[in-house]
């Protein structure tokens, strides 16, 4: 690869024109790149050191962990880039992505003489900037100026979207000068930098605050604070201005909170796309789930009795439900969509397990209600069984049914996420949408079940809020409208497959691409790992925001689905974009089938195969998916190993979807755009 | 011994060292980055290459020597010396590291004890190898002269 000038690959040609501004287009753009490597092997490190300063970077390394993070935190911004061995003695590699991401906001690139694909993944997951494979070629490295390229034009780009006319005006200019990739090498990064100082200054004045800001580290608490706000305001109507006054954080900025929005949701995208870690939950949670898959399967019509029955559902969902008037018995053709939002409320909750270990805490102590829609998405495997064990309400089901559906998580995660607070309805029992209440119990039930596809949107929504709900568990029942939002929220934190995630879930060949590209995507925000963190406190609210990015995705499962009846009308105030909600009123049958697929693969080798399925069935909105799904229907009884438990359910649901009829053959994702996802 | 002799001697030993594998096209990533600024780069990390090595192999050896073997650990030793190997170029060694590895995932133990014996051959051989042609290259950079760059096309 030609690396040399690693600014060739990328295309056009900035123009030494925009650069101008005063700044003297220098030719050593990005010599002078400060660059922290981390590796614990002396010769790696020794040979890294030296083929960067062969770059012309500035190079600090480290051989340990705690060492390299004092550094930085010492040095705030004393730093571009940070390189770093997955394989650590003192720390996982992973972990101090994530810590970087959550306090500073650097790129971070990975690397490892591992070339697993699950653990590329999980760098992609966790928000790593780039995965390199050693042994690391200097081309490699001279490329890696562009990760730090890309992040800046992001912010600005953020900057501008919650920018006054002036930022608009100069935002060209700000993008052409941060337009590295192409071949401009001009201009020191450090100039455009500069200039997107001075850009952000004039923005300043013109916008709230009067002062330059400096860089606004987001915390743990001001990401919480932030993740309330999208959370109160619904993701589709979050903006940065609203969010600011909700948030009221002196001297925070509204370029401050429209940049991280951006990178919320765009982390949330990339969340959905953990299949992998959502196999992984799977396992676990299929074990203990299987009785109750096959409660699931007679869900149908997601008799809320049904699920309290098998000791599912709270009987305070239950209660809330009926109260609510689901009125399962209409369910019928919403069957399926129980099922299916049960799937949602586990795919999105694997996602989150891989963040969360918080996570499993909050979903411990949550309630039986929040266990049932909440299933933490961040919760880990263990977590995530946890839920269960403790739950074991639908949201159990509903676990178990992502589990499998891992693979279909990303379509679940993205249910959930989509659907704001409110709209707990149509997350999860699709016809049901409306009925808030009802869908509660449903959309466990269901969300496990579709695996994100139907119940993305519904269950999704309900699982998240129980569990990462800041209401208080007890107050689930009346709350669980919120909670479900919350955890739709969560969900969206944890979008599978919302196309721009699902690019990084796609384990296929094009996986280092995916990777890359996914993480180019999301800018490698390695800030939401804060994920973790917050699920604690909030976790779903992250997936508020992102409701639209997930939903985005989960509707391109959906589209099979047409059993789930999401009403429009909720999926919209949900934010979804409305293609969004057609997809989900497709046939559950298609999300189970969707799963199916997913399971499979998963026998194989779960991730790669789950997201396989998965991509096409997200990205692809075609109808690929549907030609996998349904020989993979056909063939589901024994596709899984035992401890899926999916089966059961997939047959079930496949059943209930052949009745259904014709969804099948509309499966196109054409309901999925992804881009619909409200701003 | 003339430069230009001690060049053609260089070659005649190293060249052969690629084709059969001892080294790869990374080892010449490495004589690259050696300048003016440099001259014994490739000395010092060889050098700590062998520092390493040698503490890893050591590790590996106690650790399969234990009563309850700790898979976990020695695939993280392996997976070390691989990445470090692959880093160095020293391709055969890293070749035996992988197959090590999945001897280590299945947990077989005698596998993995005839793995190691392999392993530590081969860094013997290319211990040997590399000691060789850096105090070749020294010879000649001593004499006045210049390492001659290699010519393949990996």
């Amino acid at each position: 690869m030609n690396l040399s000038n690693g600014k060739g690959s990328m295309s056009t040609v900035t123009t030494t024109a925009v650069m101008k501004s005063g700044d003297a287009v220098s030719d050593q753009f990005p010599a002078g790149l400060r660059v922290l490597v981390v590796d614990d092997d002396p010769t790696c490190l020794m040979i890294l050191e030296k083929m960067l300063r062969t770059c012309l970077y500035e190079v600090t390394k480290c051989n340990r962990a705690e060492s390299a993070l004092s550094l930085l935190r010492e040095n705030k911004n004393g730093f571009d880039i940070v390189i770093s061995d997955v394989h650590m003695p003192d720390m996982n590699g992973f972990k101090l992505l994530e810590h970087i991401g959550l306090e500073m906001d650097l790129p971070v690139i990975m690397m490892s003489a591992d070339e697993c694909k699950s653990v590329v993944m999980k760098g992609v997951t966790h928000g790593a900037c780039d995965y390199l494979i050693k042994p690391v070629r200097i081309e490699a490295l001279k490329n890696i100026w562009q990760h730090v390229v890309r992040k800046k034009k992001n912010e600005w780009k953020d900057a501008e979207q919650s920018g006054s006319a002036e930022e608009g005006d100069r935002q060209p200019k700000a993008s052409d000068e941060a337009d590295y990739s192409s071949s401009a090498n001009e201009g020191s990064w450090r100039n455009s930098k500069k200039r997107r100082d001075e850009e952000e200054e004039a923005e300043d004045r013109d916008d709230t605050s009067t002062l330059k800001k400096p860089r606004v580290v987001w915390s743990v608490e001001l990401h919480q604070q932030f993740v309330a706000a999208v959370d109160q305001l619904g993701i589709d109507k979050a903006v940065p201005k609203k969010i600011l006054e909700l948030m009221n954080v002196p001297g925070l900025t509204r370029e401050n909170v429209a940049s991280h929005l951006q990178k919320y949701r765009l982390y949330l995208r990339r969340l959905s796309g953990v299949s992998q870690h959502q196999n992984n939950l799977n396992n676990s949670f299929l074990g203990s789930q299987e009785a109750t898959f096959g409660t699931i399967s007679s869900i149908n019509g997601i008799d809320l009795q049904t699920l309290a029955v098998t000791g599912q559902l709270p009987a305070q969902s239950l209660a809330t439900l009926q109260a609510a008037g689901l009125g399962r018995s209409t369910a019928k053709t919403g069957v399926p969509m129980p099922l299916m939002d049960q799937r949602n409320l586990f795919s999105f909750e694997n996602p989150r397990v891989r963040f969360g270990e918080g996570q499993q805490q909050h979903l411990s102590s949550s309630k039986p209600m929040n266990l049932l829609l909440g299933i933490p998405t961040n919760m880990e495997p263990k977590q995530l069984a946890n839920l269960h064990q403790s739950t074991q309400s639908i949201a159990g089901l509903n676990m178990r049914v992502n589990a499998s559906a891992t693979q279909g998580n990303p379509l679940m995660m993205q249910m959930p996420q989509s659907q704001p607070r409110g709209q707990m309805l149509s997350e999860k029992t699709g016809p049901r949408v409306p009925r808030l209440p009802s869908s509660l119990g449903q959309p466990t039930v269901s969300n496990g079940i579709s695996n994100g596809f139907l119940g993305r949107n519904g269950i999704a929504g309900n699982n998240r809020g129980t569990a990462y709900n800041p209401v208080p568990p007890n107050s689930s029942l009346l709350s669980f409208p919120m909670n479900q939002s919350s955890e739709v929220s969560v969900n969206n934190s944890l979008p599978l497959g919302s196309s721009p995630g699902i690019s990084s879930i796609t384990t296929k060949g094009s996986f280092q691409e995916e990777v890359t590209s996914g993480i180019k995507a999301s800018g490698g925000f390695p800030s939401y790992d804060i994920f973790n963190e917050l699920h604690h406190q909030k976790s779903h609210d992250w997936e508020i925001t992102n409701p639209g990015l997930t939903y985005g995705a989960s509707h391109h499962a959906n589209p099979l689905q047409g059993n789930i009846d999401v009403s429009p009308s909720v999926l919209v105030h949900q934010g979804f974009s409305s293609t969004q909600q057609t997809g989900q009123t497709r046939d559950a049958t298609l999300i189970g089938k969707a799963m199916f697929s997913l399971g499979e693969g998963s026998e194989q080798d779960n991730l790669q195969n789950a997201v396989q399925h998965l991509h096409p069935l997200l990205v692809d909105n075609s109808i690929r998916v549907k030609a996998e799904r349904i020989p993979d229907a056909s063939s589901q009884t024994n596709l899984f190993p035992d401890h899926y438990v999916q089966e059961d359910l997939m047959s079930a649901l496949l059943k209930q979807q052949e009745g259904m009829g014709p969804a099948e053959s509309e499966f196109e994702f054409d309901a999925y755009s992804l881009d619909n996802i409200p701003v | 011994m003339e430069v230009d002799q001690m060049q053609r001697q260089y070659l005649d030993y190293t060249k052969p060292l690629f084709l059969e594998g001892f080294l790869d096209g990374q080892f010449l990533q490495l004589q690259q980055l050696q300048d003016e600024n440099n001259p014994d780069f490739v000395a010092e990390v060889v050098s700590l290459f062998f520092e390493d090595s040698e503490r890893l192999l050591n590790d590996l050896t106690f650790s399969l020597e234990q009563k309850s073997i700790d898979f976990k650990k020695i695939d993280a030793h392996v997976h070390q010396l691989k990445g470090s190997s692959s880093s160095i170029g020293a391709q055969r060694v890293k070749n035996c590291c992988i197959a090590f590895r999945n001897f280590c995932e299945e947990q077989n133990i005698d596998a993995c004890l005839s793995c190691l014996q392999q392993v530590k051959q081969e860094y013997c051989h290319v211990k040997n190898k590399l000691e060789t042609l850096i105090r070749l290259e020294q010879q000649i950079v001593a004499a006045g002269g210049s390492i001659p760059t290699m010519e393949f096309s990996f």
